[in-house]
């Protein structure tokens, strides 16, 4: 395993550019200025290359076969499991699910726990900040159980309201599904006081941990969440896979999701046994290059110093915020005390749209729409806004580049 | 540089700033939503027909540049047309926005002013944008009313 070719400090963190080929290109003549990781990250060369091997030489079907090859293609699907659970210092491996991302881990979660948990005296509690993939689910299972969904509201900078979070908190509350960062704001939720509070009036917790994955060191026994769902995309890995941690009992106790191989033990016309954690949630042939995928990602990211990464990511943070602000009509949309590399904008009537379109002209690529959180959009009154979201690959120049083309932009439109 | 000043011609910027026909229609007798879920464009189109011609029409909503100018510059065109001339020029519109089939959107004479969404060709993101206002239109002259989604 290819180990980053340059370790901690922020020093070191500028040095992994260079593993991140896709960085290294240009577009419409302009070197590329990739400011889009909030919506998918880059991969490493060792994560490219891990997956190559294991599609060249290891493949075969996992838990299935004598023959060696199933051997190999199941000691690297299982070896990631491990990865995955020393990563977020889950107990045992058994309470990693592998999924296709968070989304269907939140599916999952909603259905299954929903279907025994929930009846219509109770309420689910979500948020206003919340990706459509955090609402959506609880939605679902609410109009099949009575529950009602519930949502708690926001400060004008993008926090959240404790108070009033304190306040929805009830004995008919019975799950609470909130974002460990938010998508669209970038704003870090300081999860243990609402984890506590929740337990002390009996509900479950899931975190939505699609955003914080590769900027926070997350363990899961200190944040003493129930789920925690995360995807690998996001945090340097492949797409099509993505991970569901829960608490082992809660887990057992919950029905299977999907029916099919590998989650049975035994299967007759009248009767079928499950088979254990995890495999009772993972119906199917999982994604094994995938997972592979992730396992070396882990493997890259254990060698470097998570702080460092995140006071690289809030420095691009802090200058890309000033330079927007000195630009005639720049609004920041979510201004929390603690936030991740995510600056949401809009600048002076111009559409994020074009904003968007224009960028892309000079090499730089942003997000632009209603980031999948239109519920926030809603809060700020705006139908849409550019966010540009930082790696540990991005540097100092890409905000330079990324402010040429806003220059450009009002220049266009005033 | 060129290729961005191709997409927004003056005439393009100058009817996003100063859009045509923008506001509610009280007697319309078909109203029409539009939605473009990727960059959050919402419009609603009034029209106010005798079931054969478009007597006025006007839209409302928010969008980007593109959305808004064409929409806006569809406004102008589609005011007094039959309903038959309008699903003509629908098709050379909708032809010269995505270039399928790649010579019906060549005659840019035909489309007078409408030429200038022409640049939208080369944005492929984009065409959902242009082609917002005109799938209200057709819908509206269609009489269905459904609610459109350019997804």
């Amino acid at each position: 395993m290819k180990k980053p070719s340059a370790l901690t400090g922020l020093d070191g963190i500028a040095g992994l550019r260079a593993d991140f080929p896709a960085i290294h290109q240009e577009i419409h003549g302009k070197p590329l200025a990739y400011l889009d990781s909030a919506a998918s990250a880059q991969r490493p060369q060792a994560v490219i290359d891990a997956m190559v091997a294991h599609e060249q030489r290891n493949h075969a079907n996992v838990h299935r076969g004598v023959h060696t090859l199933s051997q190999r293609a199941t000691d690297a699907h299982e070896g990631a499991r491990e990865k995955v659970r020393a990563h977020i210092n889950a107990e045992s491996s058994e309470e990693i699910i592998f999924t296709r991302g968070t989304t269907e881990s939140i599916n999952l979660v909603a259905a299954s726990l929903g279907r025994i948990r929930l009846t219509s005296a109770d309420e689910v509690l979500v948020t206003w900040m919340e990706h459509h993939s955090n609402i959506v689910p609880w939605q679902l299972i609410c109009e099949q159980t009575g529950a009602k969904l519930v949502a708690v509201p926001m400060t004008p900078e993008g926090e959240l309201d404790l108070d009033e979070y304190d306040r929805m908190l009830s004995e008919r509350t019975k799950i609470v599904a909130v974002t460990h960062v938010s998508n669209a704001l970038g704003t870090i939720n300081p999860l243990e006081g609402i984890i506590a509070k929740a337990h002390n009036t009996g509900a479950l917790v899931l975190v939505d941990g699609a955003q914080a994955a590769a900027h926070l060191s997350v363990d899961v026994r200190a944040l003493n969440c129930d789920f925690y769902a995360f995807s690998g995309h996001k945090m340097y890995g492949p797409t099509g896979i993505g991970v569901l941690y829960g608490k082992s009992a809660l887990l057992d106790a919950m029905p299977p999701y999907q029916g099919g191989g590998e989650m049975i033990l035994t299967v007759t016309f009248e009767e079928t046994t499950y088979n254990t954690l995890p495999y009772k949630f993972e119906a199917g042939t999982p994604n094994i290059t995938g997972a592979v995928g992730l396992g070396a990602t882990i493997d890259y990211l254990s060698g470097i110093d998570f702080e460092a990464i995140a006071r690289h990511e809030a420095d691009l943070l802090a200058y890309a915020t000033a330079q927007l602000l000195e630009l005639p009509g720049a609004r920041v949309i979510g201004t929390a005390a603690h936030k991740a590399g995510v600056l949401s904008f809009t600048l002076a009537d111009i559409h994020p749209h074009d904003i968007g379109t224009i960028l892309d002209g000079e090499g730089v690529a942003i997000r632009t729409g209603h980031h999948c959180a239109m519920p926030v959009m809603e809060y700020f009154g705006v139908p849409a806004t550019g966010r540009a979201s930082f790696g540990l690959y991005n540097n100092r120049g890409d905000v330079d580049q990324f402010m040429v083309g806003l220059r450009r932009a009002l220049e266009l439109f005033t | 540089m060129n290729d961005l000043q191709e997409l927004y011609r003056e005439v393009i910027l100058d009817h996003n700033r100063h859009p045509r026909n923008f506001g509610e229609l009280e007697d319309a007798d078909r109203v029409v939503e539009g939605v473009n879920p990727l960059c959050g464009d919402r419009m609603t189109l009034y029209v106010k027909t005798d079931g054969q011609r478009v007597e006025d029409i006007r839209f409302k909503g928010t969008g980007c540049a593109i959305s808004v100018a064409s929409c806006s510059l569809m406004t102008e065109k589609a005011k007094g047309g039959s309903f038959a001339e309008l699903e003509t020029l629908f098709e050379q519109v909708h032809a010269m926005l995505t270039g399928d089939p790649p010579d019906a959107g060549s005659d840019l004479e035909k489309l007078d002013k409408l030429a200038v969404l022409s640049g939208v060709r080369e944005y492929p993101s984009r065409v959902k944008c242009a082609s917002l206002g005109w799938h209200a239109l057709k819908s509206a002259i269609e009489g269905t009313e459904e609610p459109i989604s350019t997804e």
